[in-house]
């Protein structure tokens, strides 16, 4: 269970990111964060991962305060959770494999669980022929796809994918989609934010739509209006 | 739990070699640069060697001699210098009695036979007998000649040269403590600039790695497992550094020794360097090593802040 208390962003007096949030994500839920630019997703998605404290308020992931936790223990809560960032975040000086690797090896896995487990996600993103290319020889496309393969490589608890189809055509997007939907299945929960009506009309799942900051609307089988 | 830190070990020197390979180029400059500094540091340590044995030279090259009326029986003189060897200040005592004085002088004057006539027609030995003293440091001599003059013994002793050359001595005390600290000073300066240049090739590096570090904190690495990778460039750059230092420096001393022997006999930089090649070696290494992690923890501190 994700619990989010009271949570308030300000990046400055006319810059308030998030405003007083509330927002329960059961465990092993799917759920699309929704919202014009600028409403307040990403910032959400960093307090979760602890990238920037709030200004106010508590979130708890599991039983764990995320205020609480101190530099050092900081990484064993992200190590639980799968992000997809919207601008990738792949690690420019190693390789596709390496990349994806990396997620199992911060986490301690042991080296043959890395050996069988890496192709195989490689095969699950469709990247098998790209093991050995670096990211500045990728598309945005195949960018993307090594981003959730390093997000999902460690079987994490939660799953965080922001804008995880922005730069893919509509076939790779249900292609990411369905992936998401499948690691859903496996136990994950997944939080996905979007820009993308199509997509989460077409999910019927928990849709949050946020505006300026604010939670405005919290459907369950919920549309994308608007 | 010690097989997971020997397999994030592993990981993390493997890290280590791939991206030394990998950024070859930004570790031939950083390797360079440190190349330079280690070699203007140990060039100036050579130097400081052989400024330090011309000083030294120098400074032996004092001495203060005292000479005893012609009847002061040598008994008396040996006791003022088991005495004066008893002085904290004084290095070495040396007694030169007459007759040893008499045949110095005629074996200096043995081609000038003028005076050696003329001593021959004086008859007996007009030389007196001396001690010759050598403190520990230029600037005990006056506590030395201040000493004898006011001793018990000050009725037996003639002359003490020291006032002779007092100016000269004081003069060259002074200048020697000039050298001493000018040279440190300079050194020092040079070799801190020499670092800083390192360090700051390094923080550039490092600088430009800035997101990559940032991102691997967000997919939960450690930061020690962040910092591995880079104690590990680090080390290498070092060594790598202080290898190629010595192989520049070494035909280099063998080149330079033999005019610098030729010009200050008595100071042979060649054999100095051979008899101290493992300390130098290690030093360089050292210190190479030392700047390279430590240079890399400093400069990629606020970057793990995330
Ligand atoms: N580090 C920051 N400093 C100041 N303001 C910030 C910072 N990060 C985000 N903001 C502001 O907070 C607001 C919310 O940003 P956020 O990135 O959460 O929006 P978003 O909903 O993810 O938008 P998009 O759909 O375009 O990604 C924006 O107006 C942004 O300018
Ligand atoms: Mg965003």
């Amino acid at each position: 269970m994700i619990h989010f208390k009271n949570i308030s962003k300000i990046y400055s007096p006319h810059m308030v990111a998030l405003e007083n949030v509330n927002l329960i994500i059961k465990s092993k839920e799917f759920i699309s964060l929704v919202g014009s630019s600028g409403a307040g997703k990403s910032t959400l998605l960093r307090l979760l991962i602890g990238e920037e404290p709030p200004t106010m308020g508590e979130i708890i992931v599991g039983d764990v305060s995320i205020n609480s936790l101190s530099h050092q223990e900081l990484p064993y809560l992200r190590r639980k959770i799968g992000t997809v960032f919207q601008d990738y975040k792949l690690l420019a000086t190693k390789t596709v494999y390496e990349n994806i690797a990396f997620a199992m090896e911060v986490a301690g896995k042991h080296d043959l669980e890395i050996m069988e487990d890496v192709p195989q996600v490689l095969s699950l993103v469709g990247l098998e022929g790209k093991a050995g290319q670096f990211p500045h020889q990728l598309s945005g496309g195949e960018r993307q796809r090594v981003a959730i393969g390093r997000a999902l490589v460690h079987r994490p608890d939660i799953l965080v994918a922001d804008e995880p189809t922005g730069n893919l055509d509509p076939v790779n997007t249900w292609e990411v989609i369905n992936l998401l939907l499948k690691i859903n299945e496996l136990g994950a929960t997944v939080i996905l934010a979007t820009h993308d009506n199509n997509i989460v009309n077409n999910l019927e799942r928990r849709v949050v739509l946020m505006d300026k900051g604010r939670i405005i609307k919290d459907d369950e089988k919920g549309k994308y209006l608007i | 739990m010690k097989e997971k830190i020997l397999t994030a070990l592993k990981r993390v020197i493997k890290s280590g070699l791939n991206s030394f390979w990998r950024n070859r180029w930004i570790s031939t400059a950083t390797i360079g640069v440190m190349v330079i500094t280690l070699g203007l540091i140990t060039g100036l340590f050579l130097i400081s060697v052989v400024a330090g044995s011309i000083l030294s030279d120098l400074e032996d090259k004092v001495d203060i001699s005292v000479y005893f009326k012609l009847e002061t029986p040598a008994s008396d003189i040996l006791k003022i210098k088991s005495e004066l060897e008893g002085l904290s200040d004084v290095k070495g005592v040396e007694y030169v009695s007459r007759e040893e004085a008499l045949a110095k002088f005629q074996e200096g004057h043995q081609n000038n036979p003028l005076i050696i006539k003329s001593l021959e027609e004086l008859g007996g030995n007009p030389l007196e007998a001396s001690l010759n003293i050598r403190a520990k440091v230029i600037d005990d001599y006056e506590s030395v000649a201040s000493f004898l003059e006011s001793s018990r013994f000050a009725g037996l002793v003639d002359t003490v040269n020291y006032r002779q050359n007092q100016k000269v001595i004081e003069k060259l005390s002074s200048i020697l403590a000039t050298v001493r600290r000018s040279g440190l000073a300079a050194i020092l300066v040079l070799a801190i600039v020499a670092v800083l240049v390192t360090f700051n090739t390094i923080r550039i590096t490092i600088y430009s790695l800035r997101e990559e570090i940032g991102v691997m904190r967000l997919v939960g690495a450690s930061n020690w497992y962040i910092r591995g990778p880079f104690i590990v460039e680090g080390i290498l750059h070092g060594l790598a550094a202080s290898l190629l230092t010595t192989i520049i420096f070494y035909p280099s001393v063998l080149f330079v020794s033999p005019k610098v022997s030729a010009f200050l006999s008595g100071i042979d930089l060649a054999v100095y360097f051979k008899n101290n090649f493992f300390q130098i070696f290690l030093l360089q290494t050292l210190v190479g090593v030392a700047l390279g992690v430590i240079s890399s923890l400093i400069a990629m501190r606020r970057y793990l802040k995330i």
